[in-house]
């Protein structure tokens, strides 16, 4: 333990109003916290700079998982085993379930939350690159009001986001009826369980006469911030799936990847994993029309 | 430096079934409130990162890892620690099988294990091997090679194997 | 006392001893110790490799009035910890530092939430001096940073002639080996307590393998004599070697605050501080020219084995040692030689892990036993076979083996539970026909040297005690230490056996210096056999003390034997014995040329391992692990295969997942989530399978079995790599990563570079 917890202030409102109203009141003053997977590791490691933070465990108002005619709703506050455990997730989302089940292990699930992946903007993290091929949305909400945008322009560089001070975010909302028939996920880390990712690759698709009618790809652990790969996605649209084609998409892929050197694996390694689990990604594609 | 000091909480909460408080700074770990304040020593620490599950403890009957939960967040629930599986001086079967089975050597990942192994049963009361890999996976152990622990959560639902009944060893050490 | 006699308890499961307070959380560990006005201490360390220390600075921001403020001139006796090589490490560095991470300063301070600021606050400046980090460049002796050559210790063991052995050669099959630091990662991070009145002297509780060691370093830190200092161990929460010298280091530290303060002082080490500091496997280098027959048949190996020692001597000289000895495997070779060499380095020292320098040079033997195979053009399996030691043959020592072994049976039958053969026919044919997960067998054949090395055990000379109350309650005391493997247990079992009695009939005394005697450090795989027979004839000693008072016959019964400690304890008072090692009469040991009997036994081994590596993600992983080993008699079924399991799993990391990353000296992955081990999605399935040979060293036939089963799973795991992807892997930790570097590239020749085939044999 090398931080003094007597240097920190901990408040818990107890109602979003509250945290909101806060947070508008000294804007920036105060981090939120949910189930402090991160901001509590970095207590530990005498590392958290913040110094006021405020509770979001508990907030109702965060954690309910919903479904409208169009949008599945998952609060920010949910837990990965709410999302883990959510029939309506489970059959129409099943990648993020997935993912969900892969980070961390029971504790760690039971505790971190889908906000606080997404705001804490790891590149690593489990959840964005679903988040992104399922053409999420998020919403965002402070005291003056409440925002909503596509998640893929939530993230801005390294850790930087669009989130304000004085904001929160409410909700993750995924369309609903858009399923589309291939769903491809897998995560390369440092061992089966309680990994880090080295790398991950999400993808949907549907094809279409043996050509590619859709595909959304995107991954964790080659850029900056979580991504869609939008130069891959390009070079696959309405072709069909030749090994040359495959070969064109790896290649396209090793362009618009910037992975990294780091203490967890090799820039090289991560952009050649990918590139074989997008041709992995690729080949049940092409096996599922026939 | 720390001139500035917060206000402390008082923190209620039930502890392995005993109303409990203990007034302390907001943001001190679950885990240091437990050994430090209730004496509880049977919550282990071994990375503080939330990596090992050596601290895994319930709270409100979900496994956490109790050094990334600021006590103020504790406030209110019931906890579970190691010193609350027995009752009434008997083991619960899951100790029994961790003892009987050879699930405890060092015995300092013990106590978080069998919580994991807790949580798990009673989510799932049969778990396959899969499941219970899965279960303990966030609980490292570095000397059982997990084989002996995982037949411990096997048979954990079953009958003990001994049918004696296991008093404190008061004369390991004499 | 080869005796295969049927037992009562010895060959039971009997339970944990002390599992009670373990699953029950009331077993006490350093950590959850407190004591009434107890300080806490931290410690500062170097932040540079190498470089003569100009100026220690107490920064601004701290009132330093508070705190307690150790250096190396508070020191009253010797600044060094004593271990083989006097007057080396020391225990705080005075005018330089000679790795990262050296203790330079100590902190104590009531409040444990201060201490992480005050040791970021104190700032020492360095005049840096040109490091070391590698074996390579110690070797180059460009850059002298220890002696006079950078050589911490050197071995040379000659068999035979190896220099004419090269030209009746059909092949000579040469190749490189290397092996990364391992940490101990035991759960629990190093801790003491340490107490300090004028009256009393020093009091250490601690998390330790070794009080005696603890003991020792103490008195001449402290210039104390014996009985002003005493050690006692806490539960330990495993410790591999890890918990073996380092413990002295850490009760130093407290004492010296402790006797500065006033008042009790602990140091409870964090993960971080823990990875980053304490001692770990040593790195190495084997390399093996040899020589064979066309038929496989070893002619002449000349091994070359460097270990990187680190910045300090500490334990090297006899890790060493054992690499040495091990380097040849369990074969028959006429004519070896083996060159070996710890090299100093300016890191952290490397110190003891379960195996203790044979898991490097079993490594090495193992993968290159493979090369061989392949030069010849025969099976993994045959060429162990037609090489494998037997009884009457001498090892590359010249030791005897007068015990008899069966390595061919124990093959036959690890083949066998494996299904060797039939997977690797299928795996062969799947392989081929392009699977995107490649599957493969691969073998480790191998042996474990029980107890100390050489004259060890005699310059030990230890001693063990064996008390009895009047209700016929007997208490072990030895200075052996329970940290999981089941010391207590088995002892127990041991005593309950020769007395007739159950296990709840017997105590282990709390390793305690005031207490018991010194019956040797808890290492070395020599517990069970060394300390285990002398406590069985501590036992016996105890009955005949009984019987020449005529209180108890030949044959006797439980309530007998009570009875007798009941009416010799009213006439005589305490009822105790003891028993010292005595030296085998028949073993000899030449420590100046290294020949002789290097260990009074052997457990031997036969391992397969079956893989899977994914041709996507470079990842290999053990899909099934299984062990066949002749330990002698096993002494508890539970208890010895959770070692072999265990020792399996840590093997595993060792193998796939567990590297050290070094940055000019310091680990920079010094935390859990970055040091990867196994969890328990990760450890494949793992079969345990005996043979029970009972040796006539150890009590009841028992030998050692506590390190054996981490020297094998590594070279097995990458033999199989080697039989399901084609490449010939060299080097561990094996990461994802290598995997690639080597299969992600064009197709290419057999890695192994052979160098040369003579003609044809003559």
């Amino acid at each position: 333990m090398r931080s003094n917890v007597s240097e920190y202030e901990f408040i818990a409102p107890g109602s979003l109003d509250a945290v909101l109203a806060l947070l508008s009141a000294e804007p920036g003053a105060w981090t939120p916290m949910a189930g402090g997977t991160e901001l509590m590791v970095a207590l530990g490691a005498g590392r958290l700079e913040q110094r006021k933070l405020v509770s979001l465990w508990g907030i109702g108002e965060l954690r309910g998982i919903t479904a409208s005619a169009d949008w599945l709703t998952i609060g920010a506050g949910a837990t990965y085993t709410d999302i883990r455990e959510n029939a309506a997730i489970a059959k129409e989302f099943p990648l993020l379930a997935r993912s969900a089940s892969w980070t961390g292990a029971i504790a760690n699930q039971n505790r971190g939350t889908l906000g606080g992946n997404i705001v804490n903007a790891s590149p690593a993290a489990d959840s964005p690159p679903v988040l992104l091929v399922y053409e999420a949305e998020i919403e965002l909400v402070s005291a003056q009001g409440a925002r909503r945008m596509n998640y893929s322009e939530f993230h801005l560089g390294y850790k930087r986001t669009v989130l304000r001070p004085q904001e929160l975010v409410m909700a993750v909302h995924l369309p609903r009826g858009h399923r589309l028939p291939v769903e491809y996920l897998r995560k390369v880390g440092t061992r089966n369980a309680m990994a880090i990712s080295k790398v991950a690759l999400a993808g949907v698709g549907a094809m279409q006469s043996g050509k590619v009618q859709t595909v959304r790809i995107a991954a964790a652990s080659l850029r900056e911030t979580p991504a869609r790969l939008s130069m891959t996605e390009a070079v696959l649209v309405g072709h069909a799936l030749t090994s040359d084609r495959i070969q064109a998409a790896r290649k396209a892929l090793l362009q618009e990847v910037k992975p990294i050197d780091d203490v967890r694996s090799t820039a090289k390694y991560r952009a050649h994993v990918a590139a074989n689990l997008l041709e992995e990604f690729l080949n049940q594609m092409a096996a599922s029309e026939s | 430096m720390s001139a500035a000091k917060i206000q402390l909480s008082e923190i209620r909460f039930k502890v392995n079934g005993v109303e409990r408080s203990a007034t302390v700074p907001p943001m001190k770990r679950l885990l240091d409130v437990l050994r430090e304040d209730l004496a509880l020593t049977g919550v282990k620490e071994g990375c503080g990162e939330g990596e090992c599950g050596s601290c895994s403890v319930l709270l409100d009957g979900v496994l956490v890892n109790s050094c990334l939960v600021p006590a103020l967040q504790a406030s209110g629930c019931e906890v579970l620690t190691v010193e609350g599986l027995a009752t009434n001086g008997a083991l619960a079967h899951i100790q029994r099988t961790f003892l009987e089975l050879g699930g405890t050597q060092c015995g300092i990942c013990t106590p978080g294990m069998m919580l994991a192994a807790e949580s798990l049963l009673r989510k799932n009361p049969h778990p396959d091997l899969d499941a219970i890999r899965e279960g303990l996976a966030g609980n490292l152990c570095r000397c059982t090679g997990y084989m002996r622990i995982i037949d411990a959560v096997k048979h954990a639902i079953e009958e003990p194997i001994l049918t004696a009944d296991l008093a404190p060893e008061e004369t390991v050490h004499k | 006392m080869r005796d295969a006699t049927p037992t009562r308890i010895v060959g039971t499961p009997a339970l944990r001893k002390e599992g009670f307070g373990k699953v029950t959380g009331g077993a006490r560990y350093i950590d959850d110790i407190v004591l009434l006005g107890m300080w806490h201490g931290a410690t500062v360390r170097s932040s540079i490799a190498r470089g003569a220390i100009k100026d220690i600075r107490f920064g601004a921001g701290i009132n330093w009035d508070e705190f307690v403020i150790v250096t190396a001139k508070d020191i009253p006796g010797a600044n060094c910890i004593p271990l083989i090589v006097d007057n080396d490490q020391p225990v705080l560095a005075d005018a330089r530092v000679n790795h990262p991470e050296e203790p330079v300063v100590l902190l104590a301070h009531p409040d444990k939430a201060r201490l992480h600021e005050a040791v970021e606050a104190v700032e020492i400046d360095y005049d840096p001096l040109p490091a070391v980090f590698t074996i390579e460049e110690s070797e180059r002796q460009q850059t002298i940073v220890w002696g006079e050559d950078n050589v911490i210790k050197r071995f040379l063991v000659e068999k035979g002639d190896v220099d004419s052995a090269w030209q009746h050669a059909a092949h000579i099959v040469s190749g490189e080996y290397r092996t990364g630091a391992q940490e101990q990662l035991y759960i629990e991070n190093n801790g003491v307590i340490a107490e300090w009145s004028d009256a009393d002297g020093l009091i250490i509780r601690g998390s330790m393998q070794c009080p005696y060691y603890v003991h020792k370093a103490l008195l001449r830190v402290f210039d104390l004599p014996a009985e002003k200092v005493r050690v006692i161990q806490a539960e330990t929460g495993g410790a591999f070697g890890g918990k073996e010298d380092y413990p002295s280091l850490i009760a130093a530290h407290a004492g010296l605050l402790a006797l500065k303060a006033g008042r009790p002082v602990k140091i409870i080490y964090d993960r971080e501080e823990d990875l980053a500091a304490t001692t770990k496997r040593h790195p190495s280098r084997t390399r093996y020219r040899t020589a064979v027959d066309k038929d496989g048949h070893l002619l002449a190996m000349d091994i070359q084995v460097d270990l990187d020692g680190g910045a300090y001597a500490t334990v090297s000289p006899t890790v060493l040692s054992r690499a040495t000895i091990h380097s040849a495997g369990p074969y028959l070779c006429e004519n070896i030689r083996v060159r070996s060499h710890a090299w100093a380095t300016n890191v952290p020292p490397h110190g003891a892990f379960r195996g203790f320098g044979s898991p490097q040079t079993i490594f090495g033997i193992e993968r290159h036993m493979d090369q061989i195979a392949k030069a010849v053009g025969i099976s993994p399996e045959e060429v162990r076979r037609r090489n494998f030691l037997a009884q009457g043959n001498a090892t590359a020592t010249g030791q005897l083996i007068r015990d008899p072994i069966d390595l061919r049976g124990m093959m036959d039958r690890a083949l066998k539970v494996s299904d060797y053969h039939a997977k690797r026919a299928r795996f062969a044919r799947e392989n081929a026909t392009s699977s995107a997960i490649k599957h493969g067998m691969g073998i480790a054949s191998f042996m474990h040297g029980a107890g100390f090395t050489g004259s060890g055990e005699r310059y030990l000379n230890s001693l063990v005690g064996l008390e009895a109350d009047a209700s016929g309650h007997l208490t072990v005391l030895v200075s052996s230490t329970e940290f999981g493997q089941g010391t207590n247990t088995m002892l127990s079992q041991v005593v309950a056996e020769a007395l007739g009695l159950s296990c709840e009939d017997v105590s282990i005394a709390q390793p305690d210096t005031n207490r018991v005697p010194n019956s040797g450090p808890t290492v070395a795989s020599r517990t069970t056999m060394i300390v285990g027979r002398l406590v069985h004839d501590a036992a016996l000693a105890l009955a005949g003390i009984l019987r020449e008072k005529n209180l108890l016959s030949e044959e006797f019964s439980a309530d007998e034997f009570r009875a007798a400690c009941a009416a010799y304890t009213a006439q005589f008072g305490a009822l105790r014995s003891e028993a010292r090692y005595q030296p085998p009469k028949d073993i000899f040991w030449d420590d100046a040329k290294y020949q002789g009997d290097a260990y009074p036994a052997f457990a031997w081994a036969v391992y397969v391992a079956e893989v899977a590596v994914d041709t996507r993600t470079y990842a290999a992983e053990v899909v099934n692990f299984y062990t066949v080993q002749e330990v002698g008699r096993v002494m508890n079924p539970v208890l010895a295969a959770g070692q072999i399991e265990g020792g399996v799993a840590q093997g595993v990391g060792y193998a796939l997942y567990e590297k050290v990353v070094w940055k000019d000296g310091r680990m920079s992955n010094n935390q859990m989530t970055n040091y990867i081990i196994p969890t328990a999605a990760d450890v494949p399935n793992i079969e345990v399978y005996f043979e029970e040979m009972p040796c006539e060293h150890g009590p009841y036939g028992a030998k050692g079995l506590g390190e054996l089963p981490h020297d094998g799973p590594a070279p097995a795991i990458l033999n199989a790599i080697q039989d399901a992807a084609g490449i010939s892997f060299t080097s561990i930790p094996l990461l994802p990563e290598d995997i690639f570097l080597r299969m992600a590239e064009a197709p290419e020749p057999e890695c192994l570079e052979i160098v040369g085939s003579a003609k044809g044999p003559q």
